[in-house]
């Protein structure tokens, strides 16, 4: 179907000329679904839009071929091209929401895709935008025919993209991480309709994603890239259980799934032996009936209704949710950024709910109580050097100063895994896996009793992710810290956490020990999230055992 | 581990890297530098460079075209247009430096504060903003130094006033999309109170947009100072000053005396121009995405 | 349908909005009228005033009264469209004003419509080429554009054009003494000689209006110019506009129906500011062209501190900018679907 062989890319930059694809050769068969999976980098996505020649400015192909029904879409003249754009093949994006017209009916901009490659002529366009909206089950097209993107849901703009691609019935699809920014649920709704889509219309497909385990569910061969070249392909399942290349093998280890330990995330030679961590039988923390209500457009709305739970001395808990659920507003108002609307937050007896989050600061409880951020980039202050971001909370709120200060300090990064080097270096001159050390040794500089971790690998690539997660095992430890942990991501929860609290809508809908709330859900919603959680081929067992060793 | 280390000092010129590109790529910004430098010379020396008594007529010697001796001509009472035009750097420039760095403490303030705290505050300030901006701002500048009084401190009060509205929005923005900033978060749960956080943290982050906005500002300040002179309000004659030299050689510009108006019109010209390329320059090297 | 009810009530909501800015307007207006440092009756009895004629004014302006009911008297006159006697004319400041100020509208217009009509296209076409030498021109143009004192431009192209090439008329007000003014209709000389079709006059008026016209459009486009051109680069570099083009949507339709439209929202936002600029600038061109305007109304009060004209050209041009900007507000809601669903 198509054929690609020994393609680069390269983009003229500041620097000089960077080559972001280098050599790469792959065959497209009739039906296949293929999936490109790579880290942040990889050119994987590079990869498609050269293709498909959308490259942004600055970017040229400088070797190779990539022959689709024996056309050369790299010597292909530019009005060929555009016959071929969106008729023979089409793309779908990542952020759906942006990849609309804000400003056009979503109608039209269907309507412009069919009139352009003349699959419908002024009479029947209307016509036929509404079949397109229903091919891609979109209930009630004739309304929606008449919707600007930002009335519609994520989800929705992602159908509405899969129906300017699919219009004119093109040959090939080519995905770019069409789920990234979706909840787990939407994703796995979206990536069903895709799939339904190409197997009936006998279409072909590349689905280029950062998720493995995405990749091995919906694809028939997968292809994995790292930095512009291509390690390894083969169908899943042998991936899965023999992969051949170093960066493979660690990209499978890292990709969480059923039946593992966390240790197994990491490559077998750094899997060191858990350290042992006690968990008490009394609360440190208790949460009784809490409500926060903001005020609306369109009047109050509820974030939070009324939610009780107990968090034990030593404990890990995961907060998972999908995105308006609340978890979020709950971390926030726990950590005393936020002041609740009603309920008690008890810290060891003391209601600290009841203290206003204003005059928190000077809380004695504020060493107690710390966080570590989502986004590790948006965390770190710009103007500050590593080693300033972690003095601040040491400098406010403990009584070390001048020589004990730095030691304290070189003391942290050590205890994080961060290179004594890098303390003078601004944020931007870190990697993401090092802002995160960073943020880390921010949060613990205090030893907190409790430390609440929002999402704190969610801008990772799987790689870091396993890295450091393994890095906040070992800390909780070896501090004997008590861990809120909020994510959306129930199998990084299921490795983490000892006990669960699911939440939707504002409301808790199942909580207990993580072993009982993943094998045996009582909450449908619950377990809608895991059915919904990509399942990645399991390893074989022998491989198992060799890695525990 | 997975982190890769990089040897420091490749990394940590990145910054002036990124200064030294934007320079060389863009020599117009160099340019900038020298011509901001040649006007402050101009200003701080401007008294003792000037050839002649930028105040003292010489009524035989009127209307002189440019020569070696007067590289300017003369004007109508023969003054040296040249020792007038350098002597009247040092006025314009401090008119709208007053005015500019007014506006910016003031807007500063307010804008941070409505960014920060937001409400009533902010509901406040926006409406006095509103309605300053609801006047053509020139036009608002005149009917306050009509109602204060013809002087130059009321000019720079003026301006001051018409420019603030620029810096409370601008600061108000800038802080309110980084008040809830993973890293203003973390400085509260560090232990800041609040006005910490805001002067610490998030201002001094705010800073460089700033710094763009007070350079083009600058330009404008001296035009709108000019324009003022030039319709006879603020400075008065026969003080030296851009905008009112330009207004007196309009008079002679149909009869042909054009040196009069044209060499204070293009000293005003040229600085204005450099501070909005120093503006531009320095946009680029705070933000090359917003490069226009 | 969805989506009307909301975008009405957006733009009837616009439209109470400009209420509270007009209040402003006025009490500013108020403010710079009466609470002078100083006494106000000394400044409106003129320079040469009297002890007498001073109090005279004092009590025929109710100076005496206490200052909240001074100011209600002042609403009161604004709403009866009383702004004063000029003392220079001795008529009503809103007679004058009301005589003048198509002149000066109509030279603001074209000003700003010549500016739309070069810069548009100019930041358009600079986006899509990058690099090229309409780039360049545009950063020229950009640059150079706001740095120009449009007083000093105005008299540079006089020199130029009048007194070396004679190619443009005397720069002495709307109309050369050859022609008679065209019968008064909208009092726009343009219109009001197309409309009698007295096309020797409409050339006269038109050859007069070209300078000030030009003036004022080179400082007005520079603005309008740079906006065009980073709202389209940034409407260029948005993610739908690599769906069109994956779609294989011509370049034509991804230019105009995606990116542009797209870029003409900031475009349109920016026009109040342009506005602000036009109008500010307008009194000085009208000074250095003898245009018989409002703006050089104010500046030959202001020569004799003529205050109540002042403050009247003040508040004129402030209820203008006002009533301009709500225009814009409204072309927005009309263009921009999201208005009335999403907060700001």
């Amino acid at each position: 179907m198509l054929s690609v062989q020994n393609l680069a890319v390269s983009f003229q930059t500041r620097r000089g000329e960077v080559e972001a694809v280098r050599g790469v050769s792959f065959e497209l068969e009739k039906g296949e679904i293929l999936g490109i999976v790579g880290e942040s980098g990889s050119g994987k996505s590079v990869t498609s839009y050269a293709l498909m020649r959308i490259l942004d400015a600055g970017g040229t192909i400088k070797r190779g071929s990539a022959i689709y029904s024996g056309i050369d879409l790299r010597r292909a003249s530019e009005s060929d091209m555009r016959d071929i754009r969106g008729r023979e093949i089409s793309m779908i994006f990542q952020n759906p929401r942006s990849a609309l017209n804000p400003i056009r009916k979503v109608g039209h901009q269907i309507e412009d895709v069919l009139r352009q490659h003349a699959s419908a002529t002024r009479g029947d366009a209307r016509g036929k935008a509404i079949e397109a909206l229903e091919a891609v089950r979109i209930k009630d097209a004739v309304t929606r025919y008449d919707a600007y993107p930002f009335e519609l849901s994520g989800g929705m703009c992602q159908r509405i993209v899969c129906a300017i691609a699919l219009a004119c019935n093109p040959r090939i699809l080519i995905a770019d991480e069409p789920t990234t920014g979706l909840d787990i649920t939407t994703q796995k709704a979206v990536m069903d309709l895709v799939r339904d889509l190409i197997r009936a219309r006998g279409m072909s497909s590349i689905l280029i994603t950062h998720d493995l385990g995405l990749a091995a569910q919906y694809c028939d061969r997968i292809v994995v890239m790292k930095d512009g070249e291509i390690v390894e392909q083969g169908d899943p399942a042998s991936l899965f259980s023999t992969p051949q290349h170093v960066y493979s093998r660690k990209l499978v280890d890292a990709t969480p799934r059923a039946g593992e330990t966390i240790r197994n995330l990491l490559p077998p030679e750094d899997r060191s032996p858990m350290l042992p961590y006690a968990i008490e039988d009394r609360p440190l923390l208790k949460v009784r009936n809490l409500r926060k209500t903001y005020e609306g457009k369109s009047g109050p709305v509820e974030a939070v209704k009324g939610i009780s739970f107990d968090i034990k001395h030593g404990q890990s808990v995961g907060l998972v949710g999908e995105s308006g659920c609340g978890k979020s507003t709950t971390s926030e108002i726990l950590v005393r950024l936020l002041d609740p609307t009603d309920g008690e937050v008890i810290f060891e007896g003391e209601d600290i709910g009841a203290i206003p989050a204003k005059g928190f600061a000077r809380n004695p409880r504020r060493a107690d109580i710390q966080m570590v951020f989502q986004d590790a980039t948006d965390s770190l202050n710009p103007r500050h050097t590593s080693r300033q971001t972690i003095a601040e909370p040491l400098k406010r709120l403990s009584l070390l100063r001048g020589n004990k200060l730095s030691v304290r300090i070189e003391e942290l990064a050590v205890l994080v895994g961060l290179p004594l080097p890098l303390l003078d270096r601004f944020p931007h001159q870190l990697s993401g896996g090092q802002k995160a050390r960073v943020g880390i040794a921010r949060a613990i500089a205090l030893e907190p009793k409790f430390l609440i971790l929002d999402e704190p690998t969610a801008a990772l690539d799987v790689s870091i992710q396993a890295v450091v997660l393994n890095l906040l095992v070992d800390l909780r430890a070896k501090l004997g810290m008590t861990y809120l942990f909020v994510s959306h991501d129930l199998h990084v929860l299921r490795l983490l956490c000892d006990h669960v609290i699911v939440m939707k809508d504002g409301e808790v809908v199942e909580q207990g020990p993580s072993a009982n709330v993943m094998t045996a859900p009582q909450d449908p919603y619950t377990q809608a999230l895991l059915d919904a959680a990509p399942a990645p081929p399991e390893r074989r067992q022998d491989l198992l055992l060799a890695g525990v060793s | 581990m997975t982190d890769t280390a990089i040897s420091p000092d490749v990394k940590q010129q990145g910054r002036f890297d990124h200064i030294f590109y934007v320079l060389r790529s863009n020599p117009v910004t160099l340019i900038a530098f020298v011509m901001l430098g040649l006007i402050l010379f101009c200003a701080i020396f401007g008294p003792t460079l000037a050839p002649y008594d930028p105040l003292l007529t010489n009524a035989p010697n009127a209307l002189q075209p440019p020569s070696l001796e007067h590289w300017f001509g003369t004007d109508n009472v023969g003054r040296d247009v040249f020792s007038r035009v350098i002597v009247a750097t040092r006025l314009d420039l401090t008119i709208s430096v007053a005015a500019v760095a007014i506006s910016f403490v003031v807007g500063s303030i307010l804008g941070s504060a409505a960014g920060y705290w937001g409400g009533w505050l902010d509901i406040v300030l926006n409406r006095i903003l509103d309605t300053i901006m609801a006047f053509p701002l020139f036009v608002l500048a005149m009917g306050i130094v009509a109602a204060l009084g013809n002087t130059v401190e009321n000019i720079i009060y003026a301006t001051a006033i018409i420019n603030m509205p620029f810096y409370a929005r601008l600061v108000r923005a800038e802080v309110n999309i980084r008040r809830d900033a993973g890293y203003a978060r973390a400085a509260k749960l560090a232990g800041n109170s609040d006005l910490r956080v805001l002067a610490m943290h998030i201002f001094p982050n705010a800073l460089p947009p700033m710094m763009v906005q007070v350079s083009l500002n600058l330009g404008w300040a001296i035009l709108n100072a000019a324009g003022l002179s030039f319709i006879g309000l603020g400075v008065r004659p026969p003080t030296p000053e851009w905008g009112i030299m330009v207004a007196e050689g309009a008079n002679f510009i149909v009869s042909g005396e054009w040196w009069l108006a044209v060499f204070p019109g293009l000293w005003l010209m040229m600085a204005v121009f450099t501070f909005n390329l120093l503006g531009d320059g320095l946009r680029d090297m705070v933000d090359p995405r917003k490069r226009t | 349908m969805l989506s009307t009810r909301p975008r009405l009530r957006a733009t009837l909501l616009r439209i109470l909005q400009a209420f509270p800015v007009v209040v402003g307007v006025v009490v500013i207006s108020f403010v710079l009228t009466r609470a002078l440092p100083g006494d106000p009756a000394v400044y409106f009895a003129g320079a040469s005033a009297d002890q007498e004629s001073i109090e005279q004014v004092r009590v025929a302006m109710g100076l005496d009264k206490p200052i909240l009911q001074q100011f209600v008297i002042y609403i009161g006159d604004l709403l009866q469209g009383d702004l004063g006697q000029s003392l220079s004319t001795g008529r009503p400041v809103a007679v004058d004003l009301a005589n003048r100020l198509p002149a000066s509208l109509e030279l603001t217009l074209t000003a700003l419509l010549l500016a739309i009509v070069i810069a548009v296209p100019l930041g358009v076409l600079a986006a899509t080429r990058p690099g090229s030498w309409v780039d360049h021109l545009c950063r020229v143009v950009v640059t150079a554009g706001v740095s120009l004192p449009t007083f000093f431009t105005g008299i540079l192209l006089i020199y130029i054009l009048y007194y070396l090439l004679g190619v443009a008329p005397s720069p002495l007000g709307r109309l050369d003494f050859i022609y008679l003014s065209p019968e008064h209709i909208t009092g726009f000389y343009l219109i009001d000689a197309a409309l009698v079709g007295d096309w020797e006059t409409w050339w006269g008026a038109a050859k007069q209006l070209m300078l000030p016209a030009v003036t004022m459009a080179l400082f007005t486009l520079a603005p309008i110019a740079r906006m065009t051109r980073a709202a389209m680069l940034s409407a260029l570099s948005a993610d739908f506009i690599r769906t069109a083009k994956a779609a294989g949507l011509s370049n034509r339709k991804v230019l105009y129906s995606y990116a542009f439209r797209n870029a003409l929202l900031p475009v349109v936002t920016t026009l109040g500011m342009v506005f602000s600029f036009a109008l500010g600038a307008n009194v000085l061109v009208e000074k250095v062209f003898a245009w018989p305007g409002i703006g050089s109304y104010a500046v030959e009060a202001l020569v004799v501190s003529d205050y109540a004209a002042v403050q009247g050209f003040v508040l004129t041009m402030a209820l203008l900018f006002v009533a301009l900007n709500l225009c814009i507000d409204l072309l927005y809601t009309a263009i921009d679907p999201r208005i009335g669903f999403l907060s700001q």
